[in-house]
């Protein structure tokens, strides 16, 4: 019964998104918002009963009886019901009439309201067709199985089970951006007050994006048993562009809410980041690529996510190709200003997003013209770090740049602490670990954007002591949050890239390999049993420094999958990973295991730099919520931004 | 400043920043990218050179999987006519096997091998790399691309 409810309730799902779609749209009013909370509330039902018959293993259901089994722990069987193609849809489908809900509640009364709510109810709508037509997950068996197919090992992590949640509540997210940059045009309304209602929208995708993608980098760094965190891999790619170009957005939101400049521009970057995240849902889940997340490909879906794709964004864009001409343009400013900067960010991450996007559908359409051919990590490292390092280096003079005109002499005067203290570091650092090359760029950046953002910070503060530290707005605790967690991953990233070592030893029982001041003695293997696995344990003493322990890199073999994983073992110190994996034996060789052991300094700085930017969103975002001053009233003339820093920093002519 | 010159220096702003990432994208496409080859390929169109980058993708071959010196891997891929060896001083990921779809880049060294930088294995039971299958269906025919991908794996 349980499935067939779970059905209705996306059929009654879908008809009031219908519904809020042409009321929102034609009329709207309080029952638009009401059905926008319906629409949640039912598609939130929805998949609570998935949910539930995942938990109780209901084998009728041939998502369950494909995905699940019966000796899978609870936490993964709960995930299950999002780790296949058809649970991963209806989740979409809620996050998408979640966001229409919460919009319902939370935005404020009036026309932009009700457009925005009859857009994302047409795209709730469009998804929700998709999901009943081709791709329902509430498919019965006639002949239920006695227990289920499992679900694919890899999968089976917390990292990952955490992963489309929030990667969705940024991509899908997006939809919500879009829907409200389409109602402003609808209204030919794109001024500083919808910016100013957009931004946190904007920032609540864009956080929980960053976060989305930090899981997923993590839970390759250790699951897939290579040390890696980043491939470069078209799947990553197609999360990662759209995340680009709303890093873009939430900078220029800046601009269109404080000074009304960028308006056409601002509103052309919240229809691309959605047709981006369409594009790469197109992408993953059509299956013209090799991927994890390609779960049952099928061409089918493939077209019809193309046309999905193709009417929104056209229609976004003939949209957009009508109304902004009728945008007006914001006042003058010089070209060394605050607006500038940003002008300058906004360029350079939509150009290295550009960039992506070439090196990522370039092999498709090869593909097309019957050449294979491959685009991996060198063309990106080619081209997309130096457009990074470049922006990276404007960074710390951005943030203590002010709108209209800046003077550039006393920043740079005001900054060369930072400068050669980066210096320094690079330098040292490229002696230390005899690598150049890339190193001595990435660290240089890096260390001066956080050095920088630490210099403006304190200059914000004033003297006066720590005390002050506190009354500092919020918005600046998010943009110095957010900025100095992109300095520290920027050095993490550089240093785990360009000093990274492993290896692989052959190793028989008692035998010992060293490595980077370790060594490692290899006690032999045994074997242990999980829930739904068996697994090969090695013993593997780690003698460092004097102190002796015991670690087990596995290999586990899950019987009903019929494949396995790897397991590393993981020592965190200071300056990094030590990271031990178990590989194969040897088979012209009994009793020879081999084992890889490898070093990722600073990887941490990596996985906390990210995560320290999607906190800077948060805390930006928190500070928009506590605000909550209709923008109408503020005077144009104060700065949110200005108010906590001394007097003295106006010494520069505003 | 004036409307007018705001809007130029905008302009030529981009246009430097455009020309220079279409400069610099150029260039790394034109030194990284690598080819997709079978190994009948490879001996067809005369491919291997020392140096050379490449993808090369096909079948395990069986008994082929072995270990040199050093404890690196080595194996061959075949696409039923011809074969590859391989070098790989790593951890293959979790499904490679012999008989199973496997797709290898890295460069080729003095004696022709493939020293591989990263393998790639099917990501599960029902999948293949796509380049793969339609090379095995070339060189073997539909039914030996669809006989492997109905061969159970245990």
């Amino acid at each position: 019964m349980i499935a067939e409810l779970g059905h209705l309730l996306a059929f009654l799902a879908l008809a009031t998104a219908a519904s809020q779609s042409v009321l929102g749209l034609t009329t709207g009013g309080a029952p638009v918002r009401r059905l926008a909370v319906a629409t949640g509330m039912f598609t939130l039902l929805s998949m609570l009963t998935l949910v539930i018959s995942f938990v109780r293993l209901d084998f009728s259901v041939e998502l369950v009886a494909r995905n699940s089994h019966s000796l899978k722990p609870i936490i993964y069987r709960i995930a299950g019901a999002w780790g296949n193609h058809e649970g991963s849809m209806l989740l979409w489908c809620l996050i998408m009439a979640g966001y229409g809900a919460a919009g319902a509640m939370f935005m404020r009364g009036g026309k932009l309201r009700d457009r925005t709510l009859g857009v994302q109810g047409l795209l709730t709508t469009g998804s929700l067709l998709y999901l009943l037509i081709a791709s329902s997950p509430f498919v019965r068996l006639d002949d239920p199985p006695l227990d289920g197919g499992g679900m694919n090992p890899l999968l089976q992590d917390p990292a990952v089970a955490l992963h489309p949640p929030f990667l969705y509540t940024g991509y899908v997210g997006l939809s919500f951006v879009f829907s409200i940059a389409a109602a402003g045009l609808i209204i030919g309304k794109i001024d500083r007050e919808w910016a100013a209602r957009t931004r946190p929208w904007a920032l609540t995708a864009w956080s929980a994006l960053t976060i989305g993608i930090t899981l997923g980098a993590i839970w390759a760094y250790y699951e897939l048993g290579w040390g890696g965190w980043w491939f470069w891999d078209p799947v990553e790619n197609a999360s990662f562009m759209p995340w680009l170009v709303s890093a873009a957005l939430v900078h220029s939101l800046i601009v269109t809410e404080k000074r009304g400049g960028m308006a056409a521009w601002t509103v052309f970057l919240a229809v691309l980041a959605f047709c981006l995240a369409l594009l790469g849902t197109f992408l993953v889940r059509s299956g013209v690529m090799t991927s994890v997340h390609a779960f049952a490909t099928d061409p089918e879906r493939g077209i019809i996510l193309l046309i999905g794709l193709g009417i929104t964004g056209g229609a976004a864009l003939a949209l957009y190709a009508w109304r902004a001409p009728k945008i007006m343009a914001g006042p003058e400013f010089d070209p060394v200003s605050r607006e500038g900067a940003l002008i300058l960010n906004n360029l350079f991450l939509s150009v290295a997003a550009a960039l992506v996007l070439v090196g990522t559908v370039t092999p498709m359409f090869a593909q097309a013209l019957n050449i294979s051919l491959s685009i991996g990590e060198p063309y990106f490292q080619l081209t997309f770090a130096p457009m990074m390092a470049v922006l990276l280096l404007f960074m710390p003079l951005a943030q203590a740049s002010t709108w209209r005109r800046t003077e550039i002499e006393p920043l740079l005067k005001r900054f060369w602490p930072a400068m050669a203290l980066a210096i320094v570091v690079a330098v040292g650092a490229a002696v230390l670990s005899g690598k150049t090359l890339w190193l001595i760029p990435g660290i240089l950046v890096g260390v001066w954007v956080v050095a920088g953002v630490a210099m403006d910070l304190a200059r914000r503060v004033g003297p006066g002591g720590a005390g002050r530290v506190f009354r500092l707005p919020l918005t600046v605790w998010g943009m110095a949050i957010a900025h100095i967690g992109m300095g520290l991953f920027v050095i993490g990233a550089t240093a785990e890239t360009a000093a990274r070592s492993e290896r692989t030893f052959p190793l028989r029982q008692g035998e010992v390999a060293e490595m980077a001041g370790w060594t490692f003695r290899f006690d032999g293997v045994g074997s242990a049993e999980g829930p739904n696995y068996l697994s090969t344990r090695a013993d593997i003493t780690v003698t460092h420094d004097g102190k002796t322990e015991v670690i087990h890199p596995e290999k586990r073999f899950y019987p009903v999958a019929g494949t396995g994983t790897t397991e590393v073992a993981i020592r965190k110190t200071m300056g990094g990973d030590v990271y031990v994996a178990l590989g194969d034996t040897i088979r012209e060789e009994p009793g020879v295991w081999r084992i890889r052991i490898a070093h990722h300094p600073l990887i941490d700085w990596v996985f906390g730099g990210a995560g320290l930017i999607a906190i800077g969103g948060f805390v930006s975002l928190a500070a928009r919520i506590r605000r909550r001053v209709p923008v109408t009233e503020q005077a144009p003339a104060t700065e949110p931004e200005v108010t906590g820093k001394p007097p003295a920093t106006a010494g520069a002519p505003a | 400043m004036r409307k007018r010159s705001q809007r130029l220096w905008l302009i030529g702003a981009a246009a430097a920043l455009v020309a220079g990432a279409i400069g610099l994208g150029a260039v790394a496409l034109k030194d990284t990218v690598a080819f997709f080859y079978t190994p009948s390929d490879l001996v067809d169109k005369n491919v291997i050179a020392e140096g050379k980058s490449a993808r090369v993708g096909g079948l395990v071959e069986v008994g082929s999987e072995s270990h040199d010196s050093d404890g690196a891997l080595v194996f061959k891929i075949t696409d039923g006519k011809h074969n590859l060896p391989v070098i790989f001083d790593g951890i293959p990921p979790d499904l490679f096997k012999e008989g199973q779809g496997v797709v290898a880049e890295g460069r080729f060294d003095a004696q022709g091998q493939l020293v591989a930088k990263r393998v790639l294995a099917k990501h599960d039971e029902n999948y293949m790399p796509k380049e793969v299958y339609d090379a095995l269906k070339k060189n073997a025919g539909e039914a030996g691309a669809e006989a492997f991908m109905k061969e159970p794996t245990s």
